[in-house]
């Protein structure tokens, strides 16, 4: 069996702050992180491996830098690593995103596609189900429970007010949630090995005889950013300090009832 | 040339969500503002008798696609559907609830019939002099970029929060049709029902069969208790780290209790098992607006802000008077919280009683 996870190098967004003269993100200084979803997949992937064989593939696509979070899914124990990175590929939104990723996946081959539901700096949820859609296999996004049975991917998935367990046959692609698997610590010969292993790149030229240019990039994609802005600080309230238990009791109660909330 | 604007109704076992009627609400103004009319799609099995109601809220026409295929939720079947009404009905804009379900679905609609797609969507704008106000109003926009819009654009304006509440962007579909977007459950205000109201209800064959179902469904697990719907309480009491464990939360239920609202929680009472995952507010949790938000030991990390934020009045109880919950609040009050709310909670009472005629 084949496994493959897609995993997102991202900014740890708790650390991103906009710069209130250019409007624009401040990126110097913010750690990058592989996304949580995407970890929890690729943990289900390791253990898949360990219950029933078969290889770990990860692919992620971005800028070269991006070999740190494929550097860090091989010392966790993936067995390949594909960095998907070109000029070209830049500014693409999830449907232009997939094209790529589909495309690189056509090559790479495939039994299984584990994504993270959503990245953390998008939150678009979306990259995952299009990859299977251009794919053409069935998906399953959300699971929490992932196994393999009778040759067959048995998944629990979750909705907000129910959970549903399902059948699928492989090929197909699942999306992870965070709770899927808590991610195992890189090992040291993990570390040492992942920088033994070659990283392969696959570019531009790789695919372009494979996909749509005109479908690929900023140019490309379907949707485009009209305009990005952070909000703006709302009026400041009254913040009440050194009160004892009784006075805090007395100025929620006047608001309270000044509001008709009782 | 493609018109109208196309609500994917979400029903779960066979129940109406909020978030579609909220969407038919929006999905009216913005058609008013194009001299267009909106439709809503309903898709499920024995689901048809919603009908009528769907245009009481605002829908002039309603499409019913049904078929024991789409007793449950899957994939594949749903898609197909969309996609049928997509392709014989030529929409301008088609908008999907932020759901697991729409997210799950929506996606694989823009893939297959290659537009755009907008996820968890806070605001639409079709009226570019609307948006501009909004941008004045609520954003840090300069000036002189939101004075030179186009105001003569009729297309989508889709804003979204991204990198966990730091930014918002406002995105267009230009090239493609339809225009689509998920909106985030809770965001649109609900509309006036007329009951008076019928709309043009059209059965739809998309042409399904069982064999669309390429996974099989093993089982359906409801919870056991019925899940409260923290997005639709007026009054929220919301615990964090600083409510300390599963005994605090008794003490923030009981203060629920005496308002009338529920209780809900930042990530860290739900990563603690302090309380379930459904009373969860934030940008991996739910989006409340509230009239009251009572936030309990919570110091407001962005992603917790993103999800309350839109409450009318916060009144935040923290030991630490620098925490961002404190900026953000209507009212702040530094103190124990375990010492303040039980205090509250009685006062409430008493006040409640001499009202009493």
């Amino acid at each position: 069996m084949k496994i493959v996870v897609c995993i997102k190098q991202v900014p740890d967004t708790a650390e991103v702050r906009l710069d209130p003269k250019t409007n624009t993100l401040i990126r110097e200084g913010v750690p990058s992180i592989i996304n949580h979803d995407d970890k929890a997949g690729l943990e289900a992937a390791l253990r898949l491996r360990e219950a029933v064989g078969g290889t770990v593939s990860v692919v992620c696509m971005g800028p070269p830098q991006a070999d740190v979070a494929l550097r860090e899914a091989l010392a966790m124990g993936a067995d390949e690593a594909y960095l998907l990175s070109a000029r070209e590929f830049g500014g693409s939104d999830t449907y232009a995103t997939a094209t790529i990723i589909a495309t690189a996946l056509k090559q790479i081959g495939y039994d299984l596609v584990i994504t993270g539901r959503q990245a953390i700096d998008g939150d678009t949820a979306q990259v995952g189900p299009q990859i299977a859609e251009q794919l053409g296999v069935p998906q399953v996004s959300y699971a929490e429970d992932l196994k393999i049975e009778d040759g067959a991917v048995v998944v629990r998935r979750q909705f907000e007010d129910q959970a549903h367990m399902l059948k699928v046959q492989m090929p197909c692609l699942v999306t992870a949630l965070a709770e899927l698997a808590e991610a195992r610590y890189m090992s040291v010969a993990g570390i040492v090995d992942a920088y033994n292993k070659e990283i392969k790149v696959i570019g531009f030229d790789d695919l372009k005889d494979h996909l749509n240019p005109a479908f690929i990039g900023l140019k490309g994609s379907p949707t485009n950013v009209f305009q990005s802005f952070g909000k703006q600080a709302k009026a400041a309230g009254t913040v009440l300090n050194n009160l004892t238990a009784d006075q805090a009791v007395e100025a929620i109660m006047q608001k309270l009832i000044e509001r008709h909330i009782i | 040339m493609s018109k109208d604007i196309y609500v994917i109704v979400e029903q779960r076992d066979g129940v109406v969500q909020k978030v579609s009627i909220e969407l038919i609400g929006e999905a009216k103004k913005l058609a008013a503002e194009l001299g267009q009319d909106v439709a809503a799609v309903l898709i499920g099995h024995n689901i048809a008798d919603q009908a009528k109601m769907l245009g009481e809220y605002g829908a002039s026409k309603v499409l019913v696609i049904d078929h024991p295929v789409l007793e449950h939720y899957t994939t594949e079947p749903y898609v197909k559907a969309v996609e049928y009404v997509i392709k014989n009905y030529e929409p301008n804009i088609v908008l999907f609830g932020a759901s697991s379900i729409g997210r799950d679905v929506a996606p694989r609609v823009a893939g297959r019939v290659h537009t755009g797609l907008t996820a968890d969507c806070t605001r639409l704008d079709v009226d570019v002099t609307k948006y501009q106000d909004y941008l004045r109003k609520a954003t840090s926009l300069p000036e002189e970029k939101i004075a030179a819009l186009d105001t003569s654009d009729r297309y989508l304006k889709m804003t979204r929060p991204a990198f966990g509440g730091n930014i918002m962007a406002t995105i267009v579909c230009r090239n493609y049709e339809p225009q689509m977007a998920t909106v985030r459950p809770g965001v649109m205000a609900m509309p006036e029902r007329n009951v008076d109201a019928v709309p043009e209800v059209i059965t739809v064959d998309a042409g399904l069969s069982m064999d669309d179902m390429n996974v099989e469904i093993l089982e359906v697990v409801h919870p056991e208790k019925k899940a409260v719907d923290i997005t639709e309480a007026k009054i929220l009491v919301s615990g964090g780290r600083g409510v300390g464990g599963p005994e605090g939360f008794d003490l923030l239920r009981e203060l629920a209790e005496e308002l009338g609202g529920e209780v809900a929680s930042s990530r860290i009472g739900v990563d603690n098992g302090w309380i379930e995952k459904s009373r969860q507010v934030g940008q991996t949790g739910k989006t409340v607006r509230p009239n009251l938000y009572i936030a309990c030991g919570i110091s407001g990390a962005i992603q917790h802000q993103a999800g309350m934020e839109g409450s009318e009045f916060i009144i935040a109880i923290n030991k630490d008077e620098k925490c961002p919950m404190m900026q953000l609040a209507d009212l702040g009050i530094v103190g124990d919280l375990k010492v303040i709310v039980p205090k509250l909670a009685k006062a409430i009472r008493d006040y409640k009683e001499s009202q009493k005629l």
